[in-house]
């Protein structure tokens, strides 16, 4: 059966590999939930508040990720 | 059958690349597997996991489009985003040399090394089956597929009936693979994987965002056609962090940038 640990953990580690990535994707896609359809915004705005967010997580994760070499 | 292509165009490229790498992988580990145990065990074990794989399509794709579509869009678009992130942060990681590229001859001499160190009775055809090669290649193809599988299935859910387009591109990365494999009788090192992870990786984070604020509510400019905006913009991002990285590495600690 230590395939099936093996499946199981392979398929977690689908979504997660750096956890505070994890954490910082999913608390930013709640905040954005929460907050950016009751801001007073022109309609294009929120979407694209949407992806910057993710983008400064994507770049901050790699970056940090990169002080600590191989 | 009519697909709106602005979705399916790049569903099929999505789920043909993203498969692309994943069966280059599991085909390394079965030609191992073949090479030093037989072919027959390891076709049995590769053939069993598709099957498999193939059952958990059939049912889970059909079972997401009964949930409500905005509901799919945001719990589906946030499983691709994180799995979109986790690849395109991966694939700029090894641009700037941070961590080793992926090396399919070392794992074909690997897994070689491996198998042949296990000993053990090596069956050939007609004298029943080598578990060691059944249960390895299925364990592979299987834990190579269940990501292929996932992709699949995402996409093809969130995307509103596109499990069609997405099953085609995934069976069309399978059968390259398997003919490349049975040309080549060796890993197949010359497919730039990591090229493939950034565009996988650049198109799942697109999808992945376009769902959940679909999903939220927001109203995207220019409809579907922000699709390859996004696509655009998280090229950029990805593009601008190679040599942010890259830079942080060398000034943290020199040595460990391989060039």
């Amino acid at each position: 059966m230590t395939w099936l640990k093996t499946i199981w953990s392979e398929f977690i580690g689908l979504f997660v590999d750096d956890g505070s990535l994890a954490v910082a994707v999913l608390a930013w896609l709640a905040a954005a939930w929460l907050l950016l359809p009751r801001l007073p915004l022109p309609p294009a705005l929120p979407p694209v508040l949407l992806f910057a967010g993710l983008a400064v997580i994507l770049i901050e994760s790699a970056w940090r990720r990169a002080r600590q070499g191989s | 059958m009519n697909f709106d292509w602005t979705h399916a165009g790049p569903t099929v490229l999505a789920a043909f690349l993203a498969s692309l790498v994943e069966f280059v992988e599991a085909l390394t580990v079965v030609l191992a597997v073949g090479a030093v145990r037989g072919w027959r065990g390891a076709l049995g074990g590769t053939g069993l996991a598709l099957l498999v794989l193939l059952a958990i399509i059939a049912a889970l794709g059909p079972a997401l489009t009964r949930i409500p579509l905005d509901l799919v869009q945001l719990g589906v678009g946030t499983l691709l985003l994180l799995f979109g992130m986790r690849w395109l942060r991966k694939a700029i990681l090894r641009s700037a040399r941070v961590i080793p590229l992926h090396d399919e001859e070392a794992l074909f001499a690997k897994e070689t090394a491996f198998l042949r160190g296990l000993g053990g009775s090596v069956a050939t055809w007609g004298q029943g089956w080598d578990r060691v090669a059944v249960s390895t290649a299925f364990k592979i193809t299987m834990v190579e597929g269940i990501e292929v599988v996932f992709i699949v299935v995402a996409m093809g859910a969130a995307g509103g009936g596109l499990l069609v387009p997405a099953s085609l591109g995934a069976a069309a990365a399978l059968l390259l693979v398997v003919a490349l494999g049975l040309v080549l009788h060796r890993p197949v090192a010359m497919i730039p994987e990591n090229t493939l992870k950034f565009v996988v990786g650049v198109l799942l984070c697109s999808f992945g965002t376009f769902w959940i604020g679909e999903g939220m509510g927001l109203a995207w400019p220019g409809g579907d056609l922000a699709i390859p905006a996004l696509n655009a913009a998280f090229l950029a991002a990805a593009v601008v962090a190679v040599p942010l990285c890259q830079a942080r590495a060398a000034r943290t600690r020199p040595s460990l940038i391989r060039r």
